[in-house]
């Protein structure tokens, strides 16, 4: 277990070295530095100051580690718009991002397993079919457009939701949280199922996929053999043993919903670290840039180790033989 | 032609797709001889005529009777700008790909050809590219980049490559074991000669079919970051800019100005991802003999 | 003994259960008919694909599509299982008539504990606390030879070896005190020695309680040492039963005989085994004959009409076989 955790542990090492290369590479060495990093309205004097405090005369191999130093402590500079440290800025609007991803996380579990269930067990049935036919759709249609067709709907139209914003938070542990208010709630729901919808989609076809296969394993004709309902053979039998590869799989795609609300926030102008990014990108405001890309790559690797560590730890059979070893 | 038509004779769905995306692109390609307006040209629009709603008459816009589709804020009809938009949207999606695929493919042959660190090296970067999502690498690029439709294009190559690599590679690893290859090398045939005119024809099937799927996939992030505002500059009004044009009109009611365009760009990834479902039946052996 | 005035426990008539496939409909099981005493254990005997497991299955009503029952009657204690209520059925499956299938690495469900397992299959039934189901449990487990089950029981299934398996689930299959069980093979996964650990386990166990058994199996010798009665099945249909010291000293069907010559004998070392030569017939259009005709050494023009079934009865026992050399040399029975 140890060799396996320290293994991953290098192995999450070397992309997140790779990955702030990249980034090093593509802000400092592509483009001109001074360009990018220095405030376009300072003076000569201030642009040599800080050339010489950013380290730019020196070689470039050292320059990359002293980034690389300055990284590690979380300082990307401060941001050109805001005058504050830029690293600040992500986290004051990380909370805001993680409460959509996860709001999304739980809509596509509760909405992707029973629909996928229902489709796995009655696979030529219409409504089988038109559930399938739905998740084609999710996964094919561009998340921003349904998006805008949501609010169409039910903002402008209807006039049922709000189309933008947070709505009324309240504190949680000390973070601004929108869904302990049913004003809040209301601001939540609309965006979190926009992001959840290709990952509804994604659920959906996992659990079919699982369930059909299950339904054919000899457990299941055990356990129907032993005169067990058909809700306690679907609901422990099939759900337990596919529901571990389907927590694999959503606990890998939790980042990409991260990356993903970049698209959500924009449309919702839900103040999350993704609408912070486009608008840092517009007003080329570089210190934030390069502290959410690193942020969310970091938080990216960090997830697929912690999900690592949760399947051995889920799956019987991995845990019992590691214990053995 | 008829062979083609054989093939989508299964299913009505199919071919509805098929006829679409044949006019979709059609349109876009005949835009500047069918279209109304040259929506680009400012001495063919007229403010005056600006956001009107589908159906309304024109008043002085040149060439335009009608705006079926309605109009935007600078009075450019619409029907003209979404056949435009479709130009630019379908020129990023597939000249992004076609580079996407000639450099992926190449990689892929090289790395299930002659294997080795070559294999290791160029498969590991495909791995470690492909555990981020297209969008976070989209994003980290045009970052860096900025605007332009070559900087799009970039990332969407970018995005795209490690697809290729890694089918052309399965494909390769199963071909190269075959007979055809021993034999071709035992008659001293030069390695690029065996690579490109052996090889490659047998591993094309399988990459096509992905190609055809990643065009769809390229032409929703391209029209995503264009909505995002960080994708093609606005010189260039793709359909994902479009939208994004009318996304404040449409919180007041006024729907048309991103609405058709929106109609326009999912009817046209629907149908692509269709035709190649499709084709993906199609070009795989084992379902042919059936 | 006198058990013909007793109502039998189970009671097949004209069982048939067809696949509905793209080729045609395979009738797996075709015109099936046998009964079964309380405390009589009836080895069912067949090739892969002669329909001896559909056969069990169908009796459970476990058949999945595209397989059907489309015809016939199965009377369990008196009551017919295939026109009973679903409900119903369910409340006798695992209660009052219990299965243990072939392969015990897979009938188990890997991801829950063997505890689960088995008090579900308690809740199932009866109305029964945890603890007591616990308990029961437990006893079960001693029962089948489970070494320390308090601490087994809290074990999944992987963690046992495939023969402990097998024990775990005849312990399942004992739970509820079934008058029926119905073991599908369940000694071809095991290695020889476990097999006739497992063998002798259970017939101990069906004695004991009176326990009837049906023992599907494709081996004549495992039959040979455990079975009162047996039926040989081919190709969807009972081809020859009879009590087991008859019909395996002196089977009556070509078949039979032909399964019984490719047994390997200890006494009679040198021997020629005699191999049935072809393949088992694909259930999809069989001919309108003998379904074994073109395998048999002793072919007949009468073979191309299907042969009903002749009563050989022997002393104090039924005896019957489907084949027309019955018929037409009745005093003949071939070597």
């Amino acid at each position: 277990m140890l060799v396996f955790l320290l293994r991953r542990l290098m192995q999450s090492g070397v992309v997140l070295l790779v990955m702030s290369l990249l980034v090093f590479v593509g802000v400092y060495a592509i483009g001109n530095p001074v360009d990018i990093l220095i405030n376009p309205e300072s003076d000569q004097a201030e642009i040599d100051r800080t050339m010489a405090a950013l380290g730019l005369d020196k070689p470039f191999w050292l320059q990359y580690l002293i980034f690389l130093r300055q990284a590690l402590g979380g300082d990307f500079g401060n941001s050109f718009v805001h005058g504050t440290s830029a690293m600040q800025l992500i986290i004051h609007r990380m909370p805001a991002t993680l409460e959509l991803a996860v709001a999304a996380l739980l809509i596509a579990v509760l909405l992707g397993i029973p629909l996928g269930l229902w489709a796995g067990l009655r696979p030529e049935s219409r409504s089988g079919r038109a559930i399938m036919g739905l998740s084609i759709l999710g996964f094919s249609l561009p998340t921003f457009w349904v998006g805008l067709m949501l609010i169409m709907l039910f903002s402008v139209q209807l006039g049922w939701l709000p189309s933008n914003g947070r709505g009324t938070v309240t504190e949680v542990m000390g973070f601004p949280a929108s869904f302990l208010t049913w004003d809040g709630l209301k601001h939540l729901l609309m965006p979190a199922f926009n992001l959840a919808l290709f990952k509804i989609s994604l659920v959906i076809r996992l659990t079919r996929a699982g369930t059909q296969e299950a339904l054919l394993q000899d457990y299941v004709r055990f356990a129907r053999a032993k005169g067990l309902s058909s809700a306690r053979i679907v609901g422990v039998h099939v759900l337990k043993n596919i529901l571990i590869p389907i927590v694999t799989v959503i606990g890998l795609e939790f980042g990409s919903l991260i990356a993903f609300a970049v698209v959500t926030e924009s449309i919702f102008a839900w103040p999350g670290m993704g609408k912070l990014l486009i608008e840092s990108i517009n007003l080329l405001d570089r210190p934030v840039v390069v502290a959410y890309l690193l942020t969310v790559v970091s938080l990216f690797v960090l997830i697929n180790f912690v999900v690592d560590i949760l399947y051995s730890l889920l799956d019987p059979r991995i845990r019992l033989q590691n214990q053995a070893n | 032609m008829k062979k083609i038509l054989e093939v989508f004779s299964h299913s009505r769905i199919e071919q509805v797709a098929l006829l679409v995306l044949v006019l979709l692109v059609l349109g876009a390609l005949a835009a500047p001889f069918i279209s109304p307006q040259n929506p680009y040209d400012l001495a063919q629009l007229n403010i005056q005529d600006g956001r009107l709603p589908p159906g309304s008459t024109a008043s002085l816009s040149e060439g335009v009777q009608r705006y079926w589709l309605g109009s935007d804020d600078q009075g450019r009809d619409m029907f003209s700008a979404i056949l435009y938009g479709l130009r630019i949207s379908l020129t990023v999606g597939v000249s992004s790909t076609l580079l996407a695929l000639v450099f992926g493919l190449s990689l892929g042959l090289l790395a299930g050809y002659f294997g080795g660190r070559l294999d290791t090296l160029i498969m590991r970067l495909a791995d470690i590219q492909l555990s981020f999502p297209a969008i976070l690498i989209a994003l980290v690029l045009l970052a860096v980049l900025g605007q332009g439709v070559g900087k799009i294009i970039t990332a969407l190559f970018a995005v795209q490559w490690a697809y290729y690599a890694r089918t052309t590679r399965s494909a390769a690893l199963v071909e190269r074991r075959k007979e055809y290859i021993e034999a071709a090398r035992l008659l001293g045939l030069s390695t690029p000669r065996i690579l490109f005119r052996h090889l490659l024809p047998n591993c094309l099937p399988p990459v096509i079919v992905v190609a055809a799927l990643q065009v769809a996939a390229a032409i929703s992030l391209e029209a995503t970051l264009s909505f995002l505002g960080i994708g093609l500059p606005i010189t260039e009004p793709s359909l994902g800019l479009l939208i994004s044009n009318g996304f404040q009109y449409l919180l007041v009611g006024m729907y048309w100005i991103s609405f058709f365009p929106g109609i326009a760009l999912v009817l046209l990834i629907v149908s692509i991802n269709l035709v190649a479902d499709r084709l993906r039946d199609v070009l795989n052996p084992r379902l042919q003999k059936q | 003994m006198n058990m013909s005035v007793q109502p039998p426990i189970l009671d097949v008539r004209n069982l048939q259960t067809h696949f509905f496939t793209s080729k045609g409909v395979a009738r797996a099981v075709d015109d099936v008919s046998f009964s079964l005493q309380a405390g009589e254990i009836l080895g069912l005997v067949g090739e892969s694909g002669s329909g001896k497991s559909m056969t069990g299955l169908s009796i459970l009503g476990l058949v999945d599509a595209p397989g059907e029952i489309v015809g016939g009657q199965i009377l369990f204690k008196g009551e017919d299982l295939l026109t009973m209520a679903p409900e119903r059925l369910r409340s006798l499956r695992g209660n009052r008539m219990a299965m243990i299938f072939q392969d015990p690495m897979m009938t188990l469900n890997p991801v829950l504990r063997i505890d689960t397992q088995m008090i579900e299959t308690l809740q199932a039934h009866q109305d029964i606390s945890r603890a007591a189901g616990n308990d029961r449990a437990l006893e079960v487990l001693g029962e089948v030879g489970i070494p320390s089950p308090a601490e087994r029981l809290r074990a999944y299934p992987h963690q046992f070896s495939g023969g402990m398996r097998q024990r775990v689930a005849i312990a399942i299959a004992l739970l509820n005190r079934p008058d029926l069980i119905i073991a599908d093979e369940p000694t071809t996964a095991l290695d020889v020695t476990i097999q006739s650990q497992i063998l002798a386990l259970v017939q101990t166990l069906c004695r004991e309680r009176q326990t009837s058994l049906i023992w599907i199996t494709h081996d004549l010798s495992v039959v040979a040492g455990l079975a009162d009665r047996v039926a040989v099945m081919y190709a969807g249909k009972i081809v020859e039963s009879g009590a087991v010291e008859a019909t395996l000293n002196h089977p009556l069907h070509p078949y039979t005989q032909g399964l019984l010559g490719a047994i390997p004998a200890l006494h009679e070392r040198g021997r020629p085994l005699h191999l049935i030569p072809g393949n088992t017939p694909s259930l999809v259009n069989l001919p309108a004959g003998c379904a074994f005709a073109d395998r048999c050494p002793h072919v007949h023009a009468a073979c191309a009409v299907s042969p009903p079934v002749f009563v050989a009865d022997e002393p104090g026992q039924r005896h019957t076989v489907s084949c027309w050399l019955r018929h037409l040399a009745p005093d003949a029975a071939p070597q």
